[in-house]
């Protein structure tokens, strides 16, 4: 007897993938509801916290990894039509920009501790290092993932390994704002 | 019983047994000195009883993933455990290693040596010869487990629990690095206390429940094991960096606050998916398992579960909200009925279902068992409501009001003598347990013209 199709069997890519997605949704959204909750007790002290960060270069990194994210996606598509090299080529130029993503975040951070700010300076910023941090931990683990699907390059595992990528640009696109803009 | 080395999981279960008779009793004593704290002061003093009643605790149910494992694996790998002979020597092993235990601690013998004595610590206080001997076990059970698997089969099943008993053992080693500073003492013990029970061994019960499932519902093996990693993937997702809820206020940097209050929130998930995961199984099962009193145990351990680790561990798992509650009663509440359904439950269900085969007397009722199941089960849902009463009226009498400590435990020793009344229904119905599993030996009631008239059907199918 076969059991009608549910619709987890209809999911690109692997449910285990499915189920790390919404995992790190959940920490992220947890993350910033916390994060707005303190705020509302100390408006401005969070004010002049988020004051000392650079928004531009924020700002850049998000255009590299929603640029990074649309190789991604053009990389299974590619995979998908059958063009492996088409598809090796996206992949790289997709964790490239993860690269200078990290690099630029990592020049924003040396600025901070060169200001002698750290997790402890104000609440602001245990919450900025704490989600940005794990978000930049994500990425490299994505550009560790791009690799990996891009040696195993099958339509499957590139779906696995973009679905991943499209979850770190979409927090970050979510982190963007919340963290650096609203006022 | 298929497989003739599974035989060594009834020493195993015989002595987890015993050892959790041991367990009760001494919880029905510290349960009494809170209700008269003079009782026994000078023979058994309470951090003595207390440190008794843990590593009984811990001790027997590891005892019974011995023996869980000694049993599922020959029927999951296809093949007989590669040699019962170290299995035994490992259970020798154990058993003197728990006498070493208690006579030192009772004793208090060889106070301050090194190898010898006992550490002191709230946790992980063995003396180091007992930890030494731990390990040398464990790596014998470990070789004599991973063998019989890479000869034979691998299954989801397998895998999940070896990968468990793997790392729940070299977890254990962090029990040897015993710094002086206590905050770094504290932080290192919860890789041992907090990893094993809200991470690796939810590995093996994940793994031990989808056996029992998979034997008592009938359901797909496909279909379990998909059950089983997303169980495990949520339960390491949540649990590993829920460390951080052990970080609160001992020392460390507070991100440990938030990462603990957020990770440890999730902690949940895995209890909830447990859950569904047992009744949705025997939703869709196909299979009437006469072995109903084993049914009731699995899904008592995944509801109960999900309740005592689950809600009552989120209940003061929020940085904001343990600032108040932290070293409670609420405490107390969240760890008797945590450890009662995750862990005891699922032991009692894993010898449960094994014992008949064992014993040879399958099938048979159970309905002791069975009663002893509600007796058990609803003294430790009472103890919980009392401890957590205790604890709320405590928070309030002492981090809110800031009332002295002696004067708040006065003011709840109501709750105490409630709490002792319900420790008398459990120390009964573990009794009961243990009798209905050892000594009937046919079925304590006849089946009425119901049953008969189902019996009569199957066979005739």
């Amino acid at each position: 007897m076969a059991e009608p199709r549910n619709a987890f069997e209809d999911l690109p890519g692997d449910l285990m993938m499915w189920i790390l997605i919404v995992s790190e949704l959940l920490v992220f959204g947890a993350g910033l509801v916390a994060f707005l909750s303190v705020r509302i007790a100390d408006p401005n002290g969070f004010a002049d916290a988020q004051a000392t960060l650079h928004r531009t270069g924020a700002g850049v990194n998000t255009m590299i990894l929603v640029t990074s994210g649309w190789l991604a996606a053009m990389a299974a598509v590619a995979a998908n039509a059958g063009s492996l090299a088409r598809t090796r080529v996206l992949l790289g130029g997709a964790a490239a920009l993860g690269a200078v993503f990290l690099i630029v975040k990592g020049i924003e951070y040396a600025d901070k501790a060169a200001h002698g700010i750290t997790f402890e300076t104000h609440a602001f910023f245990t919450f900025y290092f704490l989600l940005t941090g794990f978000h930049a931990a994500h990425v490299a683990a994505g550009i560790v993932l791009l690799g990996l699907v891009a040696v195993r390059c099958h339509p499957r595992t590139v779906e696995v390994g973009t679905a991943f990528w499209h979850m770190v640009d979409l927090v970050w696109v979510i982190l963007f704002p919340i963290l650096y803009l609203l006022g | 019983m298929k497989y003739q080395t599974q035989k060594i999981a009834y020493a195993y279960f015989v002595t987890a047994m015993a050892l959790f008779a041991v367990q009760v009793t001494l919880g029905l004593i510290m349960g009494w000195i809170y209700v008269d704290g003079n009782f026994l002061t000078e023979i058994l003093p309470f951090n003595i009883a207390r440190m008794l009643h843990t590593n009984s605790l811990v001790v027997w149910l590891l005892l019974g993933f011995f023996g869980a494992a000694y049993y599922l694996l020959p029927e999951e790998a296809e093949r007989e455990i590669h040699s019962p002979t170290l299995a035994y020597i490992q259970l020798a092993i154990f058993i003197l290693g728990t006498a070493g235990v208690v006579v030192t601690y009772l004793f208090n013998l060889f106070e301050g040596n090194f190898l010898l004595g006992k550490e002191g610590r709230e946790f992980l206080e063995q003396p180091k010869w007992v930890k030494a001997g731990i390990v040398v076990a464990a790596l014998i059970f470990l070789f004599n487990v991973s063998m019989t698997v890479l000869k034979g089969k691998k299954t989801a099943i397998t895998n999940i629990l070896l990968m468990g008993l793997w790392g729940l053992s070299l977890l254990f080693l962090f029990a040897f690095y015993n710094p002086s500073n206590l905050a770094l003492d504290k932080m290192y013990w919860w890789y041992v206390v907090h990893l094993w029970v809200e991470a690796t061994w939810e590995l093996v019960m994940a793994s031990i429940l989808a056996f029992l499932m998979l034997k008592l519902t009938g359901v797909d093996r496909e279909v379990i094991e998909k059950w089983l990693y997303v169980i495990v993937a949520t339960a390491l997702f949540s649990g590993v960096l829920g460390t951080g809820h052990h970080y609160y206020w001992i020392g460390t940097p507070g991100y440990w606050q938030w990462i603990g209050t957020i990770f440890s929130s999730l902690e949940v998930i895995p209890f909830f998916g447990m859950m569904a995961f047992a009744f949705v199984m025997v939703w869709k099962g196909r299979r009437d398992h006469p072995n109903k009193a084993a049914l009731l145990w699995a899904l008592g351990c995944a509801t109960l579960a999900f309740f005592g680790a689950g809600v009552w561990g989120f209940l003061h798992t929020l940085h904001p909200v343990n600032y108040y509650t932290h070293g409670t009663q609420i405490t107390a509440a969240h760890g008797h009925l945590a450890f009662y359904g995750a862990y005891v439950a699922l032991n009692l269900a894993i010898i449960t279902y094994a014992f008949p085969v064992l014993r040879g007397r399958d099938p048979y009722n159970q309905v002791l068992n069975m009663a002893s199941f509600w007796l058990m089960s609803g003294g430790m849902v009472f103890m919980t409501f009392t401890l957590t009463f205790a604890g709320t009226i405590q928070t309030h009498l002492q981090r809110v009001n800031g009332d002295f400590f002696m004067d708040v435990q006065d003011q709840i020793w109501i709750f105490y003598v409630m709490r002792f009344g319900s420790g008398v229904a459990v120390v009964l119905g573990a009794l009961l347990f243990i009798y209905a599993v050892m000594v009937p030996r046919r079925e304590v009631i006849e089946p009425g013209p119901t049953e008969r008239a189902k019996a009569e059907q199957m066979a005739a199918e």
